[in-house]
């Protein structure tokens, strides 16, 4: 549910960081909490962003949330597939369902975020 | 304070994941909101609606005070059939919608919104005064399901001892038995699919509820929550309180003419509607379905060349269509089907086309 390699943010997004740059998205608890993912708003490439802001939006039949930046950084690509295939964030949180990569701009902000384990404490 | 329905400890344990909703602990979902829509719409689904309220009305002037309360005619009922209507205050704007059983001659029963029940119970108590009518409000006691869709009748059939052939759409049984249990079965829904309503007191709902959950098995029969009811009236183009009809949102604005009858004798609200109607309404609710990407919500501004001519009063991604949809209220030269209409969601303005009501209409 909650893989080792992730780190976590309280704001239910997980980050990967792989071959310089570091995948995001939603963690297998926030897509059980939305429901039917129907729709995602992504950021444009080149678009930098501090940690903790608003980078797109997450939309349910029923909700509308925004997605924040577990660090700060620069869109260096995003998830064509979230156009025709949103509900890949339900089935596939870690995977398929990824929202966007980012160059991260301090690695010492990872140091900030939990491990699987304090991320699994937050939701008990 | 939020109160339970006698059908909470099932929601729990069929995994309803429970909210609170106009005072009540209720089930926004369970497999999923698209997935109980789905079964709505190609099989049968059942819903716990006890949180709705029930107002009685009982005596000589019973259809008077029932008539000068709603916009819709009741004494065009016959003793059995159901009727859909605004209750208006004198201003033209809605205090509910609601529908009104014909349980006898002098006997009716008012059904009303959750979310508007102590504002309704004080609205009918203070406007009925004058008349020899006994009036009780039975919302705490009285439980209600809705089974919907296309395999609900006969689903139904096998546990009510009467035939459900005789209950025509908006007609009502009140002589038949679940599960040995007295009960009232409407073919009424807020689906726009076929499918009936079922009440009876707390203590009966629960093993109505058991029977029809143990018959459902060979059906699929899925718990739905909120969430589908929500997105199958939206296809359906049924209003929903606080969204296409609201104190400030009057019924011949909300397409629902229909359903108010300004020839008969005076009810609240009858004057303004007829000026209303005189001077032709100045906005009214429309169809939208999205062009560009997103989905139109609650609230969103609605713009035409820069200037704003509306506002979003629902919006979904649609289960069965499988686009974004809205309902919208425009001014009326904006109203009209093909319309090109600007949708502000957040930063961006988004194109959509007004369509017909209803998104979805069965065969």
């Amino acid at each position: 549910m909650y893989p080792k390699e992730l780190k976590y943010t309280d704001d239910h997004e997980w980050i990967r960081v792989e071959n310089g740059k570091a995948y995001v998205g939603l963690t297998h608890y926030a897509q059980e909490q939305l429901g039917d993912v129907v729709f995602v708003e992504l950021p444009d490439v080149g678009e930098e962003f501090e940690m903790g802001d608003s980078f797109g939006v997450v939309e349910s039949v029923k909700t509308v949330s925004d997605l924040f930046m577990p660090v700060a950084g620069k869109i260096v690509e995003i998830n064509e597939g979230m156009e025709d295939s949103p509900e890949a964030v339900n089935e596939d949180p870690y995977g398929e369902g990824w929202i966007v990569a980012i160059e991260i701009e301090d690695k010492g902000q990872l140091d900030q975020l939990m491990d699987s384990e304090a991320y699994q404490k937050t939701l008990e | 304070m939020t109160s339970k329905t006698p059908l909470y400890e099932r929601h729990v344990e069929l995994g309803g994941k429970v909210v609170d909703f106009a005072g009540y602990k209720l089930p926004v979902q369970y497999a999923g909101i698209i997935e109980e829509h789905k079964a709505v719409r190609n099989g049968v689904g059942v819903f716990d609606v006890s949180h709705m309220g029930e107002f009685e009305f009982k005596g000589p002037q019973a259809l008077e005070a029932v008539q000068k309360l709603i916009a819709n005619n009741a004494a065009k009922l016959k003793v059995n059939q159901v009727l859909y209507t605004p209750m208006c205050y004198p201003d033209g704007g809605v205090v509910d919608d609601l529908l009104v059983y014909r349980l006898g001659e002098d006997r009716f029963l008012f059904v009303v919104n959750a979310a508007n029940l102590d504002k309704d119970w004080k609205w009918v108590q203070e406007n009925t005064k004058e008349f020899d009518a006994e009036i009780e409000n039975q919302s705490q006691k009285t439980g209600q399901i809705a089974l919907q869709g296309p395999r609900a009748q006969e689903l139904l059939q096998k546990i009510y001892d009467r035939d459900l052939d005789n209950i025509k759409f908006f007609w009502l049984d009140a002589e038949g038995k679940i599960a040995g249990r007295d009960c009232i079965v409407s073919r009424t829904g807020y689906t726009g699919e076929d499918g009936f309503e079922i009440y009876a007191p707390n203590e009966a709902i629960v093993e109505i509820f058991d029977a029809i959950w143990e018959t459902g098995k060979e059906f699929n029969l899925q718990p739905c929550g909120l969430g589908a009811r929500d997105t199958l009236r939206f296809e359906a183009g049924l209003p929903l309180y606080g969204h296409e009809l609201s104190p400030e949102i009057n019924p011949l604005e909300a397409r629902l003419k229909i359903f108010v009858d300004l020839e008969k004798d005076d009810f609240i609200g009858r004057d303004a509607l007829l000026e209303v109607r005189e001077k032709g309404v100045e906005r009214r609710i429309a169809g939208i379905e999205m062009k560009d990407k997103g989905i139109p919500r609650q609230g969103y501004p609605v713009e035409v060349d820069g200037e704003e001519v509306g506002f979003v009063t629902s919006g979904t991604f649609s289960p069965t269509l499988e686009k974004n949809l809205g309902i919208v209220m425009v001014k009326k030269e904006f109203a009209q089907t093909g319309s090109n209409l600007n949708i502000r969601i957040r930063k961006r303005l988004l194109e959509a086309e007004v369509v017909k009501l209803p998104f979805y209409k069965r065969r």
